[in-house]
């Protein structure tokens, strides 16, 4: 893992004093509302319907037990004992007043935490794939290059006003968990057919009221080159993306205009006269930056475990989390463990301090002390040794973190919708409870397989619904809440946009709406086929078909 | 009839404008305005940029109920998260 | 409005020097009948391709934030630094906000119109360091750690 140094250290704490006296100038009516808004929304700390939010960074979505113990410290201290995980690899905290603010970040900055462009007009905390480092089918650990992202992207003095935030993922294998096709930028580090490894440079991809699958602009970028195409890239879109209209500022919308291929040009043009040594890092940094990710001294193992083949063989709900929630691990004899924080009718991505804590003991004890926050409001213990999974598993259990619904049916992406958020339209987290208590049985959710489903609560799509399996959006008509289904998106490897298929359903069918094309599905797949492949086999019809026939 | 209502500046939490010209974290104890007068005094409530932040008008009808389009929104405001009923001014009222 | 000028790191209010302002467009269009501007106010929506003749005789551009959150002005002081290599003053004018000031100087500005010089003084000494390159002479975090390295 990265570890500040005293560089690093000395930027964090400025900018917590810088903040502490922001607030004081906005307490003391120095500052008016309307000025402080965008220094506090740059330091991630929003007005929801019933308190402030304030969302703090987990860069790449890498973090430590002590890390993980400070954020438990926090919500006992300044919150009202839970954080809830976001889709961008982040923590929110619910409840904290605007004058204890300033001390939380204090907290957080003694162990090497920020909320640094985790809101505003900026490039925001970079996101990765929640495996980087671990998983076997990388083609190396994607995070170093993160890291320097972060470093260059931290406090950027030409682009902290551009026209709309501004999203970076980055991912190094062919499956994609990082969305990097719905980015503003997406980066894919692959190898050439020379054995180099390079980035793949996808823009314009994104959510929100206008969804676009990113455009592929450079398909082979060495990587040394990577932050002075970053800077062309970001100061064609500060200089020329739309600020007329706040719904069409951000890049996709410029890229879309100009069509990818002039889009291209223009960037090239931009970097062949940035002052490319200049921006670039030299290789001694990027091989200081590498060395923190070394991987961890992994003992030589086996790659089958005796004590956990006697274990799954005689308890049938371990072997059931064993296959759903982890993953193969390039290291012989180690496994990735998923914890999911979707529990059958809870409340996707919240987790109590005390759970916290129970995550924090696990990873110093069993996995090299690393905690990854996924993308998909989860929680993965990185490295563990297949002799501890049952160990850890009970463990889980006994803290309630043990549900083996990694990828299904109710493990559901929900924006916070009205329950919470003042942009929101109608709530979400009530739709996905009900949907995650009406298909509970997990027999059934396993064999079901993979179907994402994602809910936001208005059109600006944080809950992802445009790449869901089934999307859910709810509108408001007249005062009630409606919900819109779309069907056939997928926020992986094979990107699609998520096609509508009808009226919208009031929030009781919308439940139901879900279980029709369940069944559907069911009666219409063949061998292996997931529900994605058979609504792109069949296409969107028959679905709209066993949807709205008998309702 | 309208509402006063707003965040309180130092902890975000929901409050509505008092009879007594005091904020409140209770719709109950909200002075009432008619549509035509409200606008006046939401100006003269924004003005207070120390206590609170983003003062807006809510529609209530004669016993202080809250109505029309934002029902549900204000509703919980008013009380807190519907999926969170041991927290906000809701839990409160049930213990 | 008062201005303040930054020079050799520390910043001052200026006297305001009576200025003769020209519009790049203006000035394209009829050079000669500007012929004693001594300003040249380029829009921030302005390309600044094929400028460079342009800029020449001017020792002070002032470039605009409409709005304190309309950011393009940055990248044009950069570029006006950088690429055009425009040593004279570039004054910062229109949304000029307490908390923008280390950005803009960090981007080659070194006028700005605006009040509070203590207000000024303190904010440009928030931050010891910074991360990345751009117009003004602070050396990123990298290069000063390549220097601890190579020291020890």
């Amino acid at each position: 893992m990265y570890r500040y140094d005293e560089f690093d250290a000395t930027m964090v704490a400025e900018r917590a004093a810088q903040f502490r006296g922001q607030v004081a100038r906005r307490l003391s009516g120095e500052l008016s509302e309307d000025e402080f808004k965008p220094l506090r929304l740059m330091n991630g700390l929003y007005l929801q319907l019933h308190a402030y939010m304030l969302r703090v960074a987990i860069p790449y979505g890498t973090f430590s037990s002590r890390q993980m113990r400070r954020l438990a410290h926090a919500a006992r201290k300044y919150d009202k004992g839970y954080g809830h995980f976001t889709t961008r690899q982040n923590i929110q905290y619910n409840w904290p007043a605007l004058v204890d603010v300033p001390d939380l970040l204090d907290d957080l900055a003694e162990v090497e935490m920020h909320a640094i462009q985790t809101s505003g007009n900026c490039i925001r905390n970079v996101t990765s794939d929640q495996y980087a480092g671990a998983a076997a089918d990388e083609v190396e650990d994607p995070r170093p290059w993160c890291e320097i992202i972060r470093q260059w992207s931290t406090f950027h003095p030409e682009f902290s006003f551009l026209p709309r935030k501004f999203k970076i993922a980055v991912t190094a294998s062919d499956n994609d968990r990082a969305a990097v096709r719905v980015h503003d930028i997406g980066l894919r580090l692959h190898k050439n057919e020379a054995g180099e490894t390079g980035f793949e440079v996808i823009v314009g991809g994104g959510l929100g009221r206008t969804p676009y699958v990113g455009h592929t602009i450079r398909d082979f970028l060495p990587k040394e080159h990577l932050l002075s195409y970053l800077e062309a890239v970001l100061r064609v879109y500060n200089l020329e993306g739309r600020r007329d209209n706040m719904y069409k500022a951000r890049i996709k919308i410029l890229v879309n205009a100009e069509g990818a291929d002039h889009f291209r040009e223009m960037v090239e043009e931009e970097w062949a006269q940035v002052n490319q040594p200049g921006i670039d890092l030299p290789r001694e940094e990027v091989d200081r930056i590498h060395d923190y990710f070394e991987a961890p001294a992994f003992e030589t193992l086996p790659a089958n475990s005796t004590t956990l083949e006697e274990r799954r063989a005689t308890n049938r709900e371990f072997a059931r989390w064993l296959r759903v929630n982890t993953v193969a691990h390039k290291a012989p004899g180690y496994a990735i463990v998923n914890i999911s924080l979707k529990p059958i009718g809870g409340i996707p991505g919240d987790i109590s301090d005390t759970q916290m804590e129970a995550v924090a003991d696990l990873a110093e004890q069993f996995s090299f002390d690393e905690i990854r926050a996924t993308h998909e409001q989860n929680l993965v213990l990185p490295h563990i040794r297949k002799d501890d999974l049952y160990g850890v598993w009970a463990a889980l259990k006994a803290a309630g973190l043990a549900t083996a619904n990694i990828g299904l049916v109710s493990d559901i992406i929900a924006c916070p919708g009205l329950d919470y958020c003042t942009l929101a339209n109608t709530r979400s987290i009530p739709i996905a409870q009900r949907i995650s208590e009406r298909l509970a049985d997990l027999d059934e959710q396993e064999a079901l397989g993979e179907l994402k489903v994602k809910i936001s609560g208005c059109i600006n799509a944080c809950g992802h619904h445009h790449v869901g399996h089934i999307g859910i959006l709810g509108v408001d008509k007249k005062g009630e809440e409606f919900y819109q289904v779309t069907l056939g998106g997928s926020a992986a490897e094979d990107a699609s946009i998520g096609e509508i298929v009808g009226r919208g359903l009031s929030s009781g069918d919308v439940v139901d709406a879900v279980e029709k094309l369940v069944e559907f599905y069911k009666k219409e797949r063949k061998d292996g086929e997931r529900f994605l492949d058979v609504y792109r086999r069949l296409g969107a019809d028959p679905f709209k078909e066993a949807l709205y026939e008998a309702a | 009839m309208k509402a006063i209502t707003a965040n309180a500046l130092q902890d975000g939490a929901v409050v509505y404008l008092g009879d007594d010209d005091q904020w409140t974290p209770h719709l109950s104890s909200a002075a009432r305005f008619e549509d035509g007068d409200a606008k006046d005094v939401l100006a003269a409530a924004c003005s207070r940029i120390e206590e609170i932040t983003e003062a807006y008008l809510i529609s209530v009808d004669d016993s202080g109920a809250i109505i029309g389009r934002e029902t549900i929104r204000e509703t919980i405001r008013k009380g807190g998260p519907t999926v969170r009923l041991d927290l906000g001014l809701q839990a409160e009222s049930c213990g | 409005m008062k201005l303040l000028k930054l020079s050799n790191g520390r910043i001052s209010p200026a006297l305001e020097a009576s200025l003769q302002e020209v519009s790049l467009s203006e000035w394209r269009e009829n050079p000669t009948a500007h012929a004693d501007a001594t300003a040249l106010v380029i829009s921030n929506d302005a390309s600044l391709v094929d400028i460079a003749q342009d800029i020449s005789g001017f020792d002070v551009i002032i470039l605009e934030f409409p709005q304190f959150k309309d950011g393009r002005a940055y990248s044009q002081a950069r570029l006006l630094r950088e690429r055009l290599s425009y040593t004279g003053e570039i004054r910062a004018r229109g949304g000029v906000l307490r908390d923008q000031l280390l950005f803009m100087t960090r981007c080659g500005f070194n006028a700005f119109e605006f009040d509070d010089v203590g207000a000024a003084e303190e904010a440009l000494r928030e931050f010891t360091f910074a991360y990345q390159p751009a117009a003004d002479s602070a050396a990123p975090i990298w290069r000063q750690r390549l220097a601890h390295a190579r020291a020890a």
